[in-house]
């Protein structure tokens, strides 16, 4: 074309980012991404390929990684690991820094690779994944160099198996291993098989900058390989990925006292007011849903629409879709890229093709004639009950439904599986700061969309998996207390024949919704002191004992939004009244257990009291420096809906242990009471009627740890599984837990030393709830 | 020299005061509409949201090569090529003119198949009409006055009337007025609508820019709200500022006023035009506007008579990057000829 008919035609023409240089570099490599073990590059094998989806064509070899390979690499890793730890913070955070840097120097290779391999477009890759990735790096250079007096008494889990998706491949590789280094851990990640090229150029980044060999190894590979590093000899397991996945990784690792930290998928709900900046709201969506094609965990994929405004945000929406430039992801003028893969493209096709209801609305904009392209598409009338109002698209398809009323916008909002996170507009502060907490999300962005930054964490709830990335919470993923006393052992019930001691028979009940009720089986067990004294009878509960606890804590929701004052008076108020009656409390622990221990132990109980009530209104969040003006406010918000196995030991320090930190941080709890020594727990649910506790937010249950633990763990509608009992349950609460892939706390603690209390249980009591508030006028 | 490129359909005689030159389809003018407060107060404009599209906007979008060039040819078209200064004289505005008539050298032209380009219009103080609509005379480019008490509009109202029908008398094409910003900063909408209103009409067949002087609005929606207003008044053009308010044009409020335009179009089905001013030097700088416009509002803006850019400094460097692109070799300054 003549400048005079551009002249005329106005239009934007190609402006390709040159590909040269990236496929040099990979034939320079010998053309195959493989392993790079122990700092040095394995055997490379053209297992399989890696494709640039735009064209189909081939840009590399794939190896993939035998479980031997697999093997080799944790061992790699398990070597380099005492001395990497034994490095310090300061030597950490040297090589860290210079990892931040030499990525840097490479950035544009970085970027261009990730384009070739992801099909992302070029401007993603060059002004959010890579700086992203860098800024990863230099936060967490920060993390090392202050991790003693941060971290003060924890400790690296040592090696860490680590699998990345395809599609912020370099990015999810950066959130992966930034904190697991700062801690001093070493680990073996696995990027995803359709984009491990990125990754190639990394390790050699790692090589410059000084990492030592076997700090950081990658396996090439698919799923096999991935569960191969599943099933190897690591410490810690971090995955992103899909949620079907993560469940697998969950069951394959119940019972093998492995943390696991799982970010997987979302239905993520945009939710626009009546009063928002609708042009805004609209520009957001693009960021929400077109970004990256749509493959993103946290796209804002299900927009709800109020009523008042649907038709015009609609209409506007629809005109600013037909403007968007699909096509060559290393064009710098496109805006929406190749879709990862032709198996991704169609699972895309499939889903929207197999969608009946409401209105299918594709972008008016012209596709490349070849390649893995979809174009951005939104459905709008749905229901809450159409499939895709549920189901995770994971492309460019936006789905659509209205609202009329805040409480309704939270309602269906609310209404998935997902809890990654949530995109509200309105300009009325009141509202987006009533909303936020509300919404079951891990990660709220008002008036803004996928923000992202190293200093706050991301992660959701629900079967969006659990734990945190990023700030120092994803930091603490990454280490374990130093030291931990050792547990007491296992204690059995005390048999015998004896008969009662004198006065009135007394009936133990269970104590659920603030009333005590007989177990729904009708059986009980009789308690002997360890003489075979009869002490009384303990009901068995069974698991609808445990269905009308969970109910229980349901009704009992309120007690999320008391004020932490209300929260600590009720604490205190608990303690006075066991202090009140320690005398007896002292006689009965005596009485159960043998020894003359029971004071001590209600006293500690009584402490341990004290001590969450004082972090009642004190454990709070931070606002996280974020660049950006505005602030990320990483809130703790109430777990919800607690289940939690008392230890044998100490039964009423160990109860009071794990009811205080649940209770104090706005969460409920249905305790199950040590098994040997069930009845200290009944004398308390008399405490508990005479402090102020709400029903509903303390339930106690007794019976067999082994019959009710599965039942908890595979309950919907329970949020974590808290076991400090026999460790043989661990197994089955873990791989139970797959079902909603509920968070579990499966350990075991001395509860008369401080390793029974602390910022562990505040955690385990708490989601991290990250809160972007952008701001200025 | 020839002064009729075949790009573009015949023109309103320089002086005359019927059309805008230079555009293939006549668009009809903005007829304005009632006041609507209830739409007017409904506005919002989020301050960080508009900031980050308008900071991703130059990485978004990238014209190369010959397209560039195509693009920077049209910047040329769409200046505004300005003075308005107190020193002014008759052969600083002949100057001015001149360059006007001839913005690039006319072998980079010829080397572009662009022989006959010219900038949009000429915009000078009132007492300079004259002598530019003289300089000009034989080509297509208007004349634009800056009026109604320039650059604060706080003279006498009867004046600020006065003083536009003196500048169309004068042959000025278009008009440039300034809106008092008082009545947007107690946001008193009837008024502003009233003076605008008023101002359009005296007008006559000139074309009236309505600077908003955004730099003293205070906030992006009071930007957004006084656009609208404006546009309901009757307003051919929406303009961002003087030149003389601390901050000018900037792209978070040229996103801002062509939402803004993009809104009323969609209602009223009128295409109401946008220029930025002051601030938009760089020929990179123009490309993002252009693309801005584009996406936004559609090609159909990137004619003259729905977009302008109010510049002076930002001619000479794009004379620069069409040098690069014709010779390959950058350029300097002073191989190209000053206004």
């Amino acid at each position: 074309m003549s400048v005079k008919e551009i002249f005329e035609s106005m239009d934007y023409g190609p402006a390709p980012e040159s590909a040269k240089e990236a496929l040099a570099w990979l034939e320079a490599k010998g053309g195959i991404a493989g392993p790079w073990v122990g700092g040095k590059r394995g055997e490379l094998r053209a297992d399989m390929e890696s494709r640039n989806p735009a064209t189909g064509e081939r840009l590399a070899g794939l190896t993939k990684c035998t479980e031997a390979e697999v093997n080799a690499a944790v061992k790699a890793a398990r070597k380099a690991q005492p001395g990497w730890e034994k490095l310090g913070g300061h030597g950490r955070a040297k090589v860290l820094y210079a990892i931040a840097r030499g990525m840097q120097k490479q950035s544009r290779l970085l970027a261009v690779m990730e384009s070739l391999d992801n099909g992302k477009p070029i401007r993603e890759s060059r002004d959010i994944d890579v700086p992203l990735a860098i800024r990863h790096f230099y936060h967490h250079a920060g993390a090392a160099q202050l991790f003693d007096s941060e971290m003060a008494g924890r400790a690296p889990h040592g090696v860490c198996g680590q699998i990345i998706p395809w599609n912020f491949p370099l990015l999810m590789l950066a959130w992966k291993i930034a904190p697991a280094l700062a801690a001093g851990n070493t680990v073996v990640l696995k990027p995803a098989e359709y984009t491990s090229l990125s990754a190639m150029v990394f390790a050699e980044i790692c090589a410059e900058a000084g990492v030592p060999p076997g700090v950081v190894n990658l396996v090439t590979g698919d799923g096999e390989t991935g569960q191969a590093l599943v099933a190897a000899e690591v410490d810690k397991i971090a995955f992103t990925g899909s949620t079907e996945v993560g469940r697998r990784i969950r069951e394959a690792t119940a019972g093998r006292n492995i943390p696991l930290t799982l970010e997987l998928g979302g239905k993520s709900a945009y939710i626009v007011f009546d009063d928002a900046d609708i042009d805004s709201a609209i520009e957001g969506l693009v960021d929400a849903i077109w970004f990256n094609q749509g493959q993103v965990c946290c796209a804002g994929s299900r927009l709800l629409v109020h009523e008042a405004i649907a038709e015009d945000f609609h209409a506007r929406l629809k005109r600013r879709m037909d403007g968007l430039r699909i096509g060559d992801p290393l064009d710098k003028c496109i805006d929406v890229g190749a879709i990862v893969d032709p198996v991704q493209l169609q699972t895309i096709r499939t889903l929207v093709e197999g969608n009946t209801a409401g209105k299918t609305y594709h972008a008016a904009c012209p596709l490349p004639a070849t390649g893995a392209f979809y174009p951005p598409t939104l459905i709008t009338g749905l229901s809450p009950s159409d499939p895709l109002m549920q189901e995770e698209i994971f492309g460019p398809v936006l789905v659509s439904t209205t609202f009329r009323t805040p409480a309704e916008a939270v309602e269906l909002a609310n209404n998935t599986r997902y809890g990654l996170a949530a995109t509200l507009w309105t300009e009325n502060v009141n509202l987006a700061l009533d909303m936020a907490p509300k919404l079951a999300a891990g990660v709220i962005w008002v008036n803004a969309t996928n923000l992202f930054d190293a200093a706050a964490p991301f992660g959701g709830i629900r079967e969006s998996g659990f734990g945190r990335e990023g700030g120092p919470e994803g930091m603490r993923a990454y280490t374990k207390p130093a030291k931990l006393a050792a547990a007491p052992k296992e204690q059995k019930a005390f048999e015998g024949d004896g008969a009662p001691e004198g006065g009135i028979d007394r009936t133990a009940k269970l104590y659920i919704g603030g009333k005590q009720v007989r177990p729904d089986g009708g059986y009980s067990r009789a308690v002997h002191g360890p003489k075979g004294a009869l002490l009384g009878h303990a009901s068995l509960a069974n698991r609808k004992d445990l269905r009308n606890a969970v109910e229980a804590m349901n009704a009992a929701r309120g007690w999320g939004k008391a004020t932490g004052h209300l929260r600590a008076q009720i604490l205190y108020y608990i303690a006075e009244n066991l202090s009140a009656r320690a005398e007896e409390f002292a006689a009965r622990l005596n009485a159960l257990q043998g020894g003359h221990k029971g004071a001590d132990e209600v006293e500690a109980s009584v402490r341990r009291l004290f001590t969450y009530a004082a972090h009642a209104d004190r454990y709070d969040g931070r606002a996280a420096g974020v660049p950006l003006r505005g602030v990320a406010l990483a809130m703790k918000a109430p777990t919800g809906n607690i289940a939690a196995l008392a230890p044998a030991a100490t039964p009423l320090l160990g109860l009071v242990s794990l009811m205080a930190p649940a209770i104090a941080m706005g969460s409920r709890v249905t305790l199950v009471a040590s098994e040997p020594f069930p009845l200290a727990a009944m004398d308390f649910y008399q405490v508990l009627e005479t402090s102020d506790v709400p029903a509903g937010v303390v339930n106690i249950l007794t019976g067999d740890h082994a019959e009710l633990a599965p039942s908890f763990a595979s309950h919907m509608d329970v949020d974590a599984v808290w076991s400090f009992s026999d460790p043989a349950l661990a197994a089955g609460i873990e791989k139970a837990s797959a079902g909603n892939l509920k968070r579990t706390w499966v350990t075991q603690r001395d509860f008369t030393t401080p390793d029974g209390e602390g910022e562990d249980f505040l955690e385990a009591a708490t989601e991290v709830k990250t809160i972007w508030i952008p701001y200025g006028e | 020299m020839d002064t009729t490129h075949d790009t573009r359909a015949p023109a309103a005689q320089n002086g005359g005061q019927s059309q805008l030159p230079q555009v293939q389809e006549h668009l009809p003018r903005n007829p304005g509409m009632p006041l609507d407060v209830d739409w007017v107060a409904s506005v919002q404009a989020n301050t960080s949201a508009i900031e980050r599209r308008a900071a991703t906007l130059p990485g978004r979008r990238s014209v190369k090569k010959e397209f560039q060039a195509a693009w920077l040819c049209k910047a040329v078209s769409l200046i505004d090529l300005t003075t308005l200064a107190g020193d002014d004289t008759d052969g600083r505005v002949r100057r001015l003119c001149a360059k006007a008539r001839q913005p690039v050298s006319p072998q980079i032209l010829a080397a572009l198949g662009m022989e006959g380009l010219t900038t949009g219009a000429v915009c000078v103080y009132h007492d300079m009409v004259e002598t530019a609509v003289d300089a000009l005379k034989g080509t297509n480019i208007p004349v634009a006055a800056v009026s109604t008490g320039f650059p604060a509009g706080l003279s006498p109202f009867r004046l600020r009337i006065a003083e536009i029908g003196e500048s169309v008398s004068a042959g000025a094409a278009e008009i440039d007025i300034v809106i008092s910003r008082r009545h947007v900063l107690t946001q008193n909408w009837q008024a502003l609508y009233d003076e605008m209103a008023e101002m359009r009409a005296a007008c006559g067949d000139a074309h009236v820019k309505a600077i908003l002087a955004t730099g003293e609005l205070g906030t992006l929606r009071n930007v957004a709200r006084a656009s609208l207003v404006c546009m309901m008044a009757g307003a051919d053009f929406i303009k961002t500022s003087t030149g003389k308010e601390g901050v000018n044009a900037t792209l978070p409020v040229s996103l801002t006023m062509i939402r803004a335009i993009r809104a009323y179009e969609a209602r009223t089905g009128v295409k109401v035009g946008y220029k930025p001013a002051g601030g938009i030097s760089k020929a990179k700088d123009s490309l993002t506007y252009l693309a801005l416009m584009k996406d936004e509002l559609g090609d159909r803006w990137l004619q003259p008579d729905l977009f302008r850019f109010g510049a002076s400094s930002l001619l000479g460097d794009i004379e620069r990057q069409l040098e690069h692109y014709v010779t390959g070799a950058y350029s300097a300054s002073w191989r190209h000829g000053m206004a």
